[in-house]
C-alpha cells in the first residue's frame, strides 16, 4: 500500500528535476567569472536546458516552469523584466512544435536545430530589448554570446541527455506520443 | 499493452490542447505586459527585483566562490606567464611612485596648512563598506552587479560604488542581505563628471558598450586624450573627486571615456556612504527653492 504512495512520491520528486537544472543553469548564467571578456557574452544557459527538455519530455518541463524560469531569468540578472520570459516561451512554443522533426535524428540535427532557434532567440532579444529602451543596442557581443552558446551546447546538453537517461528512462515512451 | 483512449479522453484531448494553446497565448501577452510594467513602475520592479535576489543571494554567495577560486588559478597562471615583464613594469612604477609620494607629502602639508588658514570646511569623511561581486550580467542588454552587503550592512539607494581603481557605478536597489549596482557603462547610467585639469563639466552616459560616452559638454570645449575624469559633486548625487576614468578618444561626433576600473576583474567593490543619497530629491529641492525666504531665519 504504501509503496505506492512512496513510488507517487519518488515520481514527483523526480520531476522537478528538468526544472531545478534549468534553474541551476539560471544561476550559474548570471554567476561573475572574472575571465577578460567573458561577462559580456556570458551564455544564456537555460536556454540549452529549455530547448532539450521541448524536444525530448516537454511534459517535464510545462509551459508555466518555462514561464516562472523566464521571471527569475529576468529579476535576477537585471534585464527588463519580460524579456527572456518571452524569449523562453517564443523558443518553447517552437521547438514543442516542430519536436518531431528533431527527435530521433542525429545529434548534429539535434545541435544544428539549437543552433537555428537560438540564433532566432539572440535576434529577438536583442530586438525586445532595443523597443525597450528606444535606443539601437549593440548586437554585436548577443552575436558572440550565441556563438559561444553554441559551442558549449555539447556540454549542457550532454548533462540534460545523461539526466534524463538516468531518471526518466523507465517512461521513456510515455510523452512520445 | 493495448492502449483505447475513453470516450471521455477524446473529447478531453482537443480541449486540453485549445487550453494549452490559450494558455500558451495568455503567457506571451502577460509577459509584454510585465514589460509595459517595467516601462511605468520602475519602483515596483526594482522593489520586486531586490527582494527575489535577496532569497538568491545566499545561493549565488555560494557558487561565486568555486567560480572566483577558478578565475583566480587562471589568473595566477596569467601571472606567472608575465612574472619578468611584470617585475620590471612594477620596478619602474615604484621609482615613479617614490618621487610622488614627496610631492604629496609636500603638497598635504601645504595643502593642511592652507585650510587652516583658511578656515575651510573639509569634506565629508565617507563610511565604506566592502561587499563581493555575487553575480553581474554585462553586455548590451543590461550592466549590474548583485553585491552581498544590504540595507542592513548600512547599504543605501543611491550610494556611489567604488572599486580599487576608481568608481564603479551606483546602488539602485536594496534589501535586507543583498543590493544591486548600476554600473557606469549601463544605459540607465547618468553620472556629472568634471575633467580634471580643464575643470570642465559634463555629464557621463552610458550605453551598454565598453564605454561611456561624454555629453552636455559647454561649446567649445577643449578636451585632450588621456585626460582625467572625476566625479563632480554637481547635482549634490556623488561627492565630488572620486576617480572615474581618463578620456579614451575624441571625435566630432563623441568623447569617450576608459574607466579606471576593469569590470571583468573586481571581485570586491567598497560602497561609500557619503551622506549624500545620490538621488536628487525632487521634492525636498521644491520645498527648498519655495522655502528659500523663511530660510533666513
Amino acid at each position: 500500500m504504501s509503496t505506492i504512495v512512496w513510488q507517487k512520491v519518488d515520481q514527483k520528486v523526480k520531476e522537478t528535476i528538468p526544472f531545478l537544472f534549468t534553474f541551476m543553469l539560471v544561476l550559474i548564467s548570471i554567476i561573475p567569472i572574472r575571465v577578460p571578456g567573458y561577462a559580456e557574452i556570458a551564455p544564456v544557459f537555460p536556454l540549452i536546458s529549455i530547448y532539450h527538455w521541448a524536444i525530448y519530455r516537454p511534459t517535464l518541463l510545462p509551459l508555466w516552469a518555462v514561464f516562472i524560469l523566464g521571471i527569475l531569468y529576468d529579476l535576477l540578472s537585471g534585464v527588463p523584466l519580460g524579456l527572456y520570459i518571452l524569449v523562453f516561451l517564443s523558443v518553447y512554443g517552437i521547438v514543442v512544435s516542430q519536436r518531431r522533426f528533431i527527435m530521433g535524428k542525429s545529434f548534429l540535427v539535434y545541435w544544428l536545430g539549437y543552433g537555428i532557434i537560438a540564433l532566432g532567440a539572440a535576434l529577438e532579444s536583442w530586438f525586445v530589448a532595443s523597443v525597450w529602451y528606444a535606443s539601437l543596442l549593440n548586437f554585436q557581443p548577443i552575436f558572440f554570446q550565441y556563438l559561444l552558446s553554441f559551442g558549449i551546447f555539447p556540454i549542457v546538453a550532454w548533462i540534460s541527455l545523461r539526466l534524463q537517461q538516468t531518471f526518466f528512462r523507465q517512461e521513456s515512451d510515455a510523452s512520445g506520443q | 499493452m493495448e492502449f483505447r483512449p475513453s470516450a471521455l479522453l477524446r473529447v478531453a484531448a482537443p480541449l486540453r490542447s485549445l487550453a494549452q494553446r490559450f494558455m500558451y497565448v495568455g503567457l506571451i501577452v502577460l509577459s509584454f505586459g510585465l514589460m509595459l510594467v517595467g516601462k511605468i513602475d520602475v519602483v515596483l520592479i526594482d522593489h520586486l527585483r531586490a527582494e527575489v535576489t535577496n532569497v538568491a543571494a545566499p545561493v549565488l554567495a555560494a557558487l561565486s566562490r568555486p567560480a572566483s577560486s577558478i578565475s583566480n588559478g587562471l589568473e595566477n597562471i596569467r601571472g606567472l606567464m608575465y612574472l619578468r615583464e611584470e617585475n620590471a613594469r612594477l620596478l619602474e612604477e615604484n621609482t615613479k611612485l617614490k618621487q610622488w609620494v614627496y610631492v604629496a607629502r609636500r603638497l598635504h602639508t601645504e595643502n593642511t596648512a592652507l585650510q587652516g588658514l583658511l578656515h575651510s570646511v573639509a569634506d565629508p569623511k565617507p563610511k565604506f563598506v566592502t561587499a563581493r561581486i555575487i553575480a553581474g550580467t554585462m553586455g548590451s542588454i543590461s550592466n549590474t552587479f548583485v553585491i552581498n552587503a544590504g540595507s542592513e550592512d548600512g547599504v543605501g539607494k543611491g550610494q556611489p560604488v567604488l572599486s580599487d581603481k576608481g568608481f564603479v557605478g551606483r546602488i539602485v536597489a536594496v534589501s535586507k542581505n543583498s543590493a544591486r549596482i548600476l554600473l557606469a557603462t549601463d544605459i540607465n547610467s547618468r553620472i556629472p563628471v568634471i575633467l580634471e585639469s580643464t575643470r570642465t563639466r559634463a555629464l557621463m552616459v552610458g550605453g551598454n558598450m565598453e564605454r561611456p560616452k561624454l555629453i552636455h559638454l559647454p561649446p567649445g570645449a577643449q578636451i585632450t586624450p588621456s585626460e582625467r575624469i572625476v566625479t563632480s559633486g554637481h547635482g549634490g548625487v556623488f561627492p565630488p573627486g572620486l576617480p572615474v576614468g581618463l578620456v579614451a578618444s575624441v571625435n566630432d561626433v563623441s568623447v569617450e571615456v576608459q574607466l579606471f576600473t576593469d569590470y571583468h576583474l573586481i571581485e570586491f567593490v567598497r560602497i561609500a556612504d557619503f551622506g549624500v543619497n545620490g538621488i536628487v530629491d525632487l521634492l525636498s529641492l521644491r520645498n527648498k527653492v519655495g522655502g528659500s525666504a523663511s530660510k533666513e531665519k
